[in-house]
């Protein structure tokens, strides 16, 4: 196939990687500028990330950030744990109902979604006076990652030899015996890289907290937005690569862990 | 109780709160845009269907009387041309890149995937952020050009439909690039060998072998970037600047400084039929195939 195919698709491919990392490499880069310029390098410094760091707004707004995504993706992954291994053995309608329900914010626009749960929690504290705080973010933010962190778990369950499952069965473990002692350890690579995703989903988001997001619970998605109302340093450049390089690490994390579940179980794996 | 039984109750609690964080809300937009706006934002209980009316129709500020705005058929207008452009840009960006990476070595090509995946987990709004700081007046290009002496006054490309278009193709190019790619790597290169043997051109092959058998990876690639295209709020928001608003900004809008919340949903309404418009004929032809 390969000598079919004209020599531009190599150049447009190479064009298509420089796109997609060009814009973040300016940006990293000129965090490191030690002038106020985005256009002209003068010299190396860490001043704008020392001026970040102690930017009271941004580390309140990192607590945040942190805390949201923190409560979020513990909730969300022991929702998605539970939904995957509850749906594999119901049948096929009732999967795709309950499919379609927990995936509704792959389809339904995002900022559609902020504003209906905008007006759910208003609705809820008009009605009952009920507002977690913080809570209403990190709840907010579960359902919206509970899809994602779904993902590599459904991977992970396609991988169990189903044989496995059967042998159990036979020889009198009960329902609870096989997740315990079968089910969650083969998946835990499969959880452990989804908890990862819902922490970056969580962490990157930004139409959600916006809309609903009262004052002092400000994330840093949020915070950077509102940075832009002013005339602009690289400051903003090194708040900017502190949040790249936290969601690069967790999204490396992801990959070991579905990487070394693929070394351990080994050449079986389809 | 054991057995098959108790399995399945593991399943609820992700069903609840997708129902009462997901289903619920969205009945309540449609709910609320069938609603008065209360004075200080919120709704005010009872049926009215002045928020669809006021989509199409304002009124007039000396008689009162309806007249017809195209103010929201514009801005619809609008982000239906973008997300077709970012999906006709990207698929001819896409592809290429998609066959170059399906014709690498098994080893070569895992980095590929990988270096197209990466961007997309990621901050938007970071990324997003970066191409303002290129493409703004003060920014990476307009600055380099202005001390080349190329120009005498920056050139205007932030809040611009190009700005957007730019915005959009870099944040959905890798939707399109991965579903391409992997039909591309299922596809038998035997397929292709035969085609040449039995002295099929270039152009016969790719249209009568590999098109036919890639369909379906290009039809995913096409949605998965016209959907979120049509709906998305930050892109336009930061480089369309409300010059170059998209539905999303508008609906957004409502629910922050206009504070007319039933609008708002009906908008939103309007957003969410338009995605499952061009969704429906996909659905359609699955549903054929069987």
């Amino acid at each position: 196939m390969q000598r079919h195919l004209p020599r531009a698709f190599g150049l447009v491919a190479g064009a298509s990687l420089l796109f997609l990392y060009a814009p973040i490499l300016v940006l990293g880069v000129f965090s490191f500028n030690s002038g106020r310029l985005f256009h002209r390098w003068e010299g190396g410094s860490l001043h704008w990330y020392a001026k970040a760091l102690a930017n009271e707004g941004f580390r309140g707004a990192a607590v945040n950030s942190l805390a949201v995504a923190l409560g979020a993706t513990l909730l969300a992954t022991f929702l998605a744990t539970g939904a995957v291994i509850g749906l594999h053995r119901a049948g096929a309608r009732q999967q795709g109902i309950a499919l379609a329900l927990i995936g509704l914010p792959l389809v339904v626009p995002e900022v559609v979604m902020a504003v209906a749960t905008l007006i759910f929690f208003s609705l809820l504290r008009g009605a009952t006076g009920l507002d977690f705080g913080l809570g209403n973010l990190i709840l907010a933010h579960a359902a919206f990652c509970l899809p994602f962190a779904m993902m590599p778990i459904r991977a992970a369950l396609r991988g169990v030899e189903p044989a496995i499952l059967t042998v159990a069965a036979d020889l009198y473990a009960s329902e609870g015996a096989i997740v315990r002692h079968i089910l969650l350890p083969l998946l835990a690579p499969g959880i452990g890289s989804g908890a990862a995703l819902a922490f970056i989903t969580s962490f990157d988001d930004f139409a959600m907290s916006q809309l609903l997001a009262g004052p002092g619970q400000t994330t840093l998605p949020v915070f950077i937005w509102a940075q832009l109302r002013r005339p602009l340093t690289p400051e903003v450049n090194a708040m900017s690569a502190i949040m790249l390089a936290v969601s690069a690490a967790f999204i490396c994390l992801a990959l070991a862990m579905v990487a070394r579940a693929r070394f351990t179980n080994g050449p079986c794996d389809p | 109780m054991s057995g098959i039984g108790t399995g399945r109750l593991l399943a609820w609690p992700a069903f609840l709160i997708a129902g009462l964080l997901g289903g619920i809300p969205m009945a309540l937009v449609i709910a609320c845009s069938l609603m008065k706006p209360g004075a200080f934002g919120g709704v005010e209980w009872g049926l009215s269907f002045d928020a669809y009316r006021a989509l199409l129709f304002r009124r007039d500020i000396f008689s009162g009387e309806p007249v017809f705005s195209a103010d929201h058929l514009l801005i619809y207008g609008r982000s239906i041309l973008l997300a077709a452009g970012t999906t006709i840009l990207c698929l001819a960006i896409g592809f290429p890149t998609a066959a170059h990476m399906a014709t690498r070595p098994p080893r070569a090509r895992k980095w590929w995937v990988l270096a197209i995946t990466l961007p997309f987990w990621t901050s938007l709004l970071v990324r997003t952020l970066a191409l303002m700081l290129i493409i703004g007046d003060q920014g990476l290009i307009n600055g380099l050009l202005l001390r080349t002496g190329l120009i005498q006054a920056p050139v205007a490309m932030l809040h611009t439909n190009f700005a957007v278009l730019l915005g959009l193709v870099y944040s959905f190019l890798p939707f399109m690039v991965l579903p391409v790619f992997a039909a591309l790597e299922r596809l038998d290169p035997r397929l292709v060998e035969a085609g040449a043997d039995l002295y099929a051109g270039r152009w016969r092959i790719a249209f009568l072998v590999i098109l036919p058998n890639i369909r379906p990876g290009l039809v995913a690639g096409c949605l998965l970037v016209f959907l979120p295209a049509l709906g998305s709020y930050v892109v336009p928001l930061m480089l369309g600047g409300g010059r170059a608003m998209m539905a999303g900004d508008l609906i957004a809008l409502q629910f922050g400084g206009a504070r007319n919340w039933p609008l708002g949903a009906a908008e939103a309404v309007a957003l969410v039929t338009l995605v499952l418009a061009a969704l429906l004929p996909c659905w359609l032809m699955r549903g054929r195939a069987g």
